[in-house]
């Protein structure tokens, strides 16, 4: 079963443009959300138990049922998908950029927006462009600006581009960018859907997530509630990367394992090789190895396995992979991509990143595994799953997750660095 | 006093008109400002800060945090290689190392005579066809290091003007992270986001707000 990717599997050659949008269904949906009442939408959203797909997995309803009774009020759409191993967002916008649009439109009418922004990020262009042609498009049709289909629903929408920093996915430090300030996270609370954009109550949306909208409109919240399993309905886009024969993007019922995932639709591992581990869901989420391949994919399964589903993005290792190399590259992402606000995620991870490279290049020392698990304490105490902060928001955190990861599965490998003073 | 080309004037005040407040416009117009003075320069910062009412230290302060504002001259070519773990695990390392061996420029720098800056970035979205490579941030996916000496010497010879990203695929590229649907004829004209709106490029379709 397909609702995201269906247009773009079936008509490769133009489901980005809005003349197939239209012959295939498009903005259906949004005719009969304008004859709804938008308490009902709402009310539909939220028995769809459609849970956000940009990371955190909170649902949708939910959040929306937050935002405060003040105007203006502003919908904002998370496009700055950078998370190591994510690329599901830009297919989305680049492929079916008008299934966005009216996912952006419908619930713009129910939460009383008047101005939606599409934050997108700045290594995006060509997924921008397609979005800018099809509000162009869009516009000129009458489906966005003044008086929508003659319903008196009026909505403008901006696309805006980030500059590259990882940090503005996190949706207080996107409101910031959006705002033209530093993109730096804000204390919470207050929360965006009480002050968020302009101090305006605000609802921030993943590009996945309002990507469902048409269809749930369309047929009911109930139905897509019915898909998949408890907790984790509907259809979800998983990026796939690393030494599979077949990486890319797939769009699957939650509930196979992550077994059947990297066999079945990946291909298996390439070269007839072993798996070592995996990433379930982005570089923030804490690593699986071969003993997890049967968790089922879901949100609470993977939770309670002790990683997160993320942003659903599995990157697979083989067996010949350097785990300190890579657990390097990952902690050298958030090093770099770290605001500097608070000291210590701006500190922490950058003596990480110190430590590891250090061990890479034959000067660790046996003391440097212990104070790996020190750092890491002070970025995250107790080094819990979930883990707690001392820090505005989880970027800190997310960078303890590959240490703990080849500590606890490959300490034995990091050892040995030390002893034999070169990596593989 | 904003010397701007009529198109970019015209453009910044198209984005200025776009946002409830005239802060917003900062990054925009920061990208309008680097297509028109190559990078953002004082000079760059000040045209903001007088557009949108801000204090040159204001725009500066946004500026200086994200990476894909300049603040010094920048290559004609800004070819930028991804490191991160999917790229990492195949190999996007030797391919950073073959174009800086191929340019003769380091990460981080820009060659002496102007044609090339290289630098490793952190992920840009193309896991699946790992490793990718952008150039002035039109994507080449599934690149080798053998392809990307080759890419450097075709941007050389042939200077692109626009720079098509589906043709550098086409040339250079194998594994992609997904089918990428009809080819396009809007490129990039600099190390600038080629996105109609802010760089003026491409914008022959666009109506809207």
């Amino acid at each position: 079963m397909k609702i995201l990717t269906s247009r773009m599997d079936a008509h490769p050659s133009d489901s980005h443009t809005i003349s197939r949008y239209l012959a295939t269904g498009g903005y259906r949906s949004l005719k009969k959300a304008l004859s709804m009442e938008p308490a009902d939408i709402i009310a539909e959203v939220k028995a769809s138990n459609l849970r956000g797909r940009g990371g955190a997995g909170f649902p949708c309803g939910v959040k929306w049922g937050f935002l405060a009774d003040v105007h203006p009020r502003y919908l904002v759409v998370n496009g700055d998908e950078s998370e190591p191993g994510t690329f599901k967002d830009r297919q989305l916008l680049e492929r079916d950029p008008h299934q966005l649009l009216e996912g952006v439109i419908i619930s713009s009418h129910a939460l009383g927006v008047n101005h939606a922004f599409i934050y997108i990020r700045g290594e995006y262009p060509k997924p921008a462009r397609r979005v800018q042609q099809a509000l162009a498009d869009a516009y000129a049709s009458g489906y966005v600006g003044r008086n929508i289909l003659g319903s008196g629903f009026d909505l403008d929408i901006t696309v805006h581009l980030g500059a590259g920093a990882y940090i503005c996915g996190e949706e207080t430090a996107l409101l910031n960018s959006l705002e033209g300030r530093r993109g730096e996270p804000r204390l919470k609370p207050p929360f965006p859907a009480v002050e968020g954009l302009y101090g305006k109550p605000t609802i921030v949306n993943n590009v996945e997530t309002l990507s469902n909208m048409p269809w749930i409109v369309e047929n009911g919240g109930a139905a897509y509630a019915a898909i998949g399993p408890e907790g984790s309905s509907g259809t979800r886009l998983f990026s796939l990367s690393g030494h599979v024969r077949r990486p890319g993007n797939h769009e699957i019922v939650m509930g196979m394992t992550f077994g059947e995932l990297i066999e079945d639709l990946g291909g298996g591992i390439r070269d007839g090789r072993a798996i070592k581990a995996f990433i379930p869901g982005g570089a923030s989420a804490p690593w699986f190895t071969a003993d997890h391949l049967d968790v089922p994919v879901t949100i609470d399964d993977v939770a309670k396995a002790g990683s997160m589903l993320g942003s659903g993005a599995i990157v697979v290792m083989d067996e010949t992979t350097d785990v300190v190399k890579a657990a390097l590259s990952v902690v050298s992402f958030f090093a770099h991509e770290s605001c500097g606000q608070c000291t210590p995620c701006r500190e922490g991870t950058t003596w990480l990143e110190n430590m590891l490279r250090r061990l890479t290049v034959g000067q660790g020392r046996a003391v440097d595994l212990d104070l790996l698990l020190d750092v890491s304490d002070n970025i995250s105490p107790g080094l819990a799953w979930p883990p707690r902060q001392t820090t505005i928001c989880p970027l800190g955190p997310s960078a303890v997750s590959p240490v703990l990861s080849i500590l606890t599965h490959f300490r034995d490998e990091v050892e040995a660095l030390v002893t034999t003073g070169v990596s593989s | 006093m904003i010397t701007w080309s009529k198109d970019r004037a015209e453009a910044a005040q198209r984005i200025l008109g776009s946002y409830p407040e005239r802060r917003s416009a900062v990054m925009p117009l920061l990208y309008v400002a680097m297509a028109e003075y190559g990078y953002v320069s004082e000079q760059a910062m000040r045209d903001v800060a007088e557009l949108t009412g801000l204090t040159p230290v204001q725009v500066s302060s946004v500026a200086s945090f994200y990476t894909m504002y300049k603040r010094e001259e920048v290559g004609r070519y800004l070819v930028s290689v991804c490191t991160s773990v999917s790229c990492h695990l195949l190999g996007g390392d030797d391919v950073l190392h073959a174009v800086e061996a191929e340019t003769g420029v380091p990460h981080g720098e820009t060659g002496p005579d102007g044609t090339f800056s290289v630098e490793h970035v952190e992920c840009i979205g193309a896991c699946g066809g790992a490793p990718a490579v952008q150039v002035n941030y039109e994507l080449i996916e599934g690149v080798t290091p053998e392809k990307a000496v080759e890419l450097c010497q075709w941007l050389n010879a042939t200077e692109p003007d626009p720079l098509l990203g589906d043709e550098m695929q086409a040339l250079f590229g194998g594994q992609r992270s997904f089918d990428w649907g009809p080819s396009e004829s809007t490129g990039s004209k600099g190390p600038v986001p080629a996105f109609g709106p802010y760089s003026t490029a491409g914008t022959d379709r666009l109506a809207g707000p």
